[in-house]
């Protein structure tokens, strides 16, 4: 019997019931997987052997054809760039003379709380960002390293010498990185010139203008302005403390007169997350 | 079974797709939702059972590489495309208005979820924000590679079809 199109017709079950089922399932899928690693596990394994072969292929191929293109606009780009650049030194001048100057007061500081240079040296390891979020309303990527590699859940992710994100799924050969833009995302930060702490949260609605948010700021005195940097703060529990997340573009009093809030441009492009680098180290929590 | 296999494959194409390429050459920070399209061109073009299926793979795609728990968009997915399947009576092959409608509106259903359940609750307000720089872009979007992609996905069915035909 040739029936046009279907070729299985041993499956008599209705549709409106394989429906529910599936429904079931999912829900059941949604349940055990908020609670433990049961179901997880297994198709994490399986489906990063399957898709994660093809994303490195396309994001090499892709990384080649990017660098062709830009061989063709690559005049544009440098003078571009070149300008950048020469603003980045006038900047880095300012810079280097407060840190010289920080430097001396840093020195002596240390040595009265006898503190290692700790913050500056985590182990790093490099990955590749293989795959963007499918969605536009959140903001997670996949990269080419997972626990084969030792990567594990919470460990932060920076590129260059800003924060990206954290390692919220983890895979043999893949993990998934939540970046610290997206809607979800809240951490505990610290203004690095005043030492005042304040909380960080990504915010969809600024994600288009390069902005991340901060709330909670308690400033007293007035000292924060823009401009200033905000690192990572050592309260937090699953970032590392004392890496840059960005600067200060925005600063207002909130209503209560208390605290203040304004936005963040962060260090990091987010547009172009090619490489990046997981730290190898966890944050040590008391529980 | 060379159907199963070559829709399979069509879904991990539109994921990848989705993952890389779509998502290195955005339009205004927005991504097109391919897995969108085949889910839905599926329900048209096979029905109930196959829209489900298809969904529900595509879905649980997502979930494993983007979210925090398993099956939410297989959920989402899976009913878009189940739902897809009431249409299949009333579509032609030949006639494109009825795929851009139906992967719209899917598209706007599933912006909706996903606002409610990823934003809503978690007392985010702005519907009207959401719904000018997100939503509309997004489906937009969709519905224009729908134009490209869609000539494919029916040409793929249809050489399954006669194959399936050939072999019965």
């Amino acid at each position: 019997m040739a029936r046009k199109g279907y070729g299985r017709n041993k499956i008599s079950i209705p549709s409106k019931y394989i429906f529910l089922i599936l429904s079931i399932l999912c829900v059941s899928m949604m349940l055990i997987s908020f609670t433990t690693d049961f179901v997880t596990g297994p198709v994490e394994t399986v489906a990063g052997y399957i898709i994660v072969p093809f994303q490195k292929g396309i994001a090499t191929a892709g990384g080649w054809l990017t660098g062709r293109s830009e061989n063709i606009r690559k005049i544009n780009e440098l003078n571009e760039e070149n300008r950048k650049l020469k603003e980045k030194v006038d900047e880095l001048t300012i810079q280097i003379n407060d840190l010289t100057r920080d430097k001396y007061e840093l020195a002596e500081l240390r040595s009265l709380f006898l503190l290692d240079e700790q913050y500056t040296d985590y182990d790093k390891i490099g990955a590749r960002v293989i795959g963007k979020d499918t969605g536009n309303w959140y903001s997670n990527f996949v990269i080419d390293k997972g626990s084969n590699d030792g990567i594990k859940t919470d460990m932060n992710v920076m590129a260059g010498t800003g924060l990206v994100g954290i390692v919220t799924r983890v895979g043999p050969n893949w993990a998934n990185v939540r970046s610290i833009i997206d809607d979800t995302s809240n951490l505990s930060g610290m203004v690095m010139s005043t030492s005042d702490t304040l909380i960080v949260s990504g915010d969809l609605e600024l994600m288009d203008e390069g902005y991340i948010r901060f709330s909670q700021l308690i400033d007293e005195e007035d000292k924060v302005i823009k401009g200033d940097q905000v690192v990572t703060s050592s309260i937090s529990n699953k970032y590392l403390p004392g890496i840059s997340v960005g600067y200060i573009s925005e600063i207002e009093t909130d209503a209560n007169n208390l605290t203040k809030s304004g936005y963040i441009t962060p260090v990091v492009d987010f547009k172009k997350l090619g490489t990046v680098l997981v730290v190898t180290e966890l944050k040590e929590t008391m529980d | 079974m060379l159907r199963r296999i070559v829709v399979f494959l069509m879904i991990i194409t539109g994921y990848l797709l989705q993952s890389t390429l779509f998502s290195a050459f955005t339009i205004a920070g927005i991504v097109p939702n391919i897995l969108m399209i085949i889910t839905s061109a599926f329900g048209l073009m096979r029905g109930k059972r196959e829209g489900m299926f298809v969904g529900f793979v595509a879905g649980l795609l997502v979930d494993v590489f983007f979210m925090n728990i398993l099956g939410f968009f297989a959920l989402v997915y899976m009913t878009i495309g189940y739902l897809n399947g009431f249409f299949r009576s009333i579509f032609y092959p030949e006639d494109i208005k009825l795929p851009m409608i139906m992967i719209g509106s899917s598209e706007l259903l599933y912006c909706f979820i996903c606002y409610i359940f990823l934003y809503l609750l978690r007392g985010r307000m702005h519907l009207g924000y959401y719904f000018i720089h997100i939503m509309i872009p997004d489906i937009v979007y969709t519905v224009l590679i729908t134009f490209i992609l869609y000539k494919g996905i029916l040409f793929i069915n249809e050489r399954l079809e006669e194959y399936e035909i050939r072999r019965s």
